[in-house]
């Protein structure tokens, strides 16, 4: 599904990945600093890979040799950043309705309905749990009919009682839509339950990948 | 006495100047907040100048720009526009001279903007300017009231610049600041007293409501 062959430099730092990510759920795993984030960042368009090509469903997103670089607003790429940036100014409705594209089918209270944040809608951002704001900005992600979804460590700031309780949401999302998720994390457990191919960093570099049984 | 006819147009003239000063003004508070380029140095300087420049200097660099044969007054005389000692040439030195409070206040306003919030934008695919429109300017609107108001009140007291290409013409071009000269300097103190009470009400009124917006913003993010 999604081609990605890039080099980052940044200091002494360089991350260098060649992978195919076609799994419904391929994860990033690896500890922080293996620049699993910044493979997000450069997904999604919001940093520059120094080389290299990102090619999604044959849609060139980023090719430095053809001096391709679409800007984030045209790649149709659903993130879910590590500490989610719900709009503080809105309602949780108008966040998750932020970026709703014009004749796309996904209902809006489908996806309420399936995070089960229906009775939030009228709320305020900061009247919201970590749990709540994690199903919150998964469905303004979802709203905007993306092509491909990066989550971002999204249990990372919750305790991991309340981790438990959003895997479900993730994984119905994995079985009822049929958009393809690359989701970081450092936790081997949520690997083993969520994905269905993992790619293991370290330092910057691939050093295992394949079905999350045999590789971890 | 004509106190009430010059509270009135000085309000009046402060408040378009505002008007007039906030587009360019928010325009260069989000560039130098926000991106780097060649002369964003020099830019940030000459939008600070009229601060520590003598007002009554910037006036006179005004006046030269337009004037009848100036380089900006020729066209606008060619256009039937007269500037120079009418109503025209006090919102012109007001917002000359209230920019730099508006810019510098706004600008830290979208500077404590997080960034996140707009890459997150950017990302549910909104584009330059609605993320300006639905998620800078909003989040910045605390700092860009504040600067608003600063500028409006520059505006209101403003005098160096106003008598330069202004004038004090009663009934035309005199504010309350020019006015309280006026009367001081020919000896009506009861009247210029008068103007400095009504310039505290004001002031103190454009500063309060600045306040209690800026609360009301502060409460509902």
């Amino acid at each position: 599904m999604i081609a990605l062959s890039i080099t980052v430099r940044q200091g002494d730092f360089t991350l260098e990945i060649d992978e195919r990510l076609d799994a419904r759920i391929t994860a990033l795993f690896g500890p922080s600093g293996a620049g699993k984030t910044t493979i997000l960042d450069c997904i999604a368009g919001l940093r520059k890979p120094s080389s290299g090509s990102i090619i999604l469903a044959a849609r060139p997103l980023f090719d430095a040799a053809r001096g391709i670089d679409l800007a984030p607003y045209e790649r149709h790429i659903g993130y879910v950043t590590q500490d989610v940036a719900l709009f503080p100014h809105l309602t949780v409705r108008r966040n998750v309705l932020y970026g709703r594209r014009d004749g796309q089918k996904l209902a809006l209270t489908a996806v309420t309905r399936m995070l089960e944040i229906e009775d939030l809608l009228d709320r305020r951002v900061p009247q919201l749990s970590g749990g709540e704001r994690q199903r919150v900005a998964l469905a303004r992600a979802l709203m905007s009919a993306p092509d491909l979804l990066l989550l971002d460590e999204p249990l990372a700031a919750i305790d991991v009682e309340r981790r438990r309780r959003i895997l479900p949401y993730v994984e119905r999302v994995r079985d009822e839509l049929s958009v393809p998720i690359v989701y970081v994390t450092h936790d081997a457990d949520e690997v083993r339950r969520l994905a269905d191919r993992v790619v293991v960093l370290e330092g910057g570099r691939v050093i295992r990948a394949g079905a999350p049984a045999e590789v971890l | 006495m004509d106190i009430w006819h010059i509270t009135w147009f000085t309000v009046a003239t402060a408040a378009f100047a505002t008007l007039l000063m906030l587009p360019p003004g928010l325009f260069l508070a989000w560039l130098l907040a926000r991106r780097q380029f060649r002369g964003r140095v020099l830019l940030e300087t000459l939008v600070s100048l009229p601060l520590v420049l003598p007002p009554v200097a910037t006036g006179l660099l005004l006046l030269m720009l337009v004037a009848p044969r100036g380089p900006i007054g020729g066209v606008l005389e060619r256009a039937g526009i007269e500037v120079v000692f009418t109503w025209k040439a006090v919102v012109l030195a007001m917002a000359v001279m209230g920019l730099p409070l508006l810019v510098r206040t706004s600008r830290a306003g979208f500077e404590q903007v997080d960034h996140r919030y707009e890459a997150v934008a950017a990302t549910l695919g909104a584009g330059p300017l609605r993320v300006f429109l639905t998620i800078t300017l909003p989040l910045a609107l605390p700092g860009v009231i504040a600067g608003s108001v600063l500028g409006f009140a520059r505006a209101l007291g403003e005098f160096g610049a106003t008598i330069m290409i202004a004038g004090s013409i009663p009934g035309a071009t005199r504010t309350l600041a020019v006015a309280i000269y006026s009367f001081a300097e020919t000896g009506r103190d009861a009247d210029a007293m008068h103007l400095v009470l009504v310039s505290a009400v004001i002031a103190f009124a454009a500063l309060g409501t600045a306040n209690w917006i800026a609360a009301r913003a502060g409460v509902r993010s």
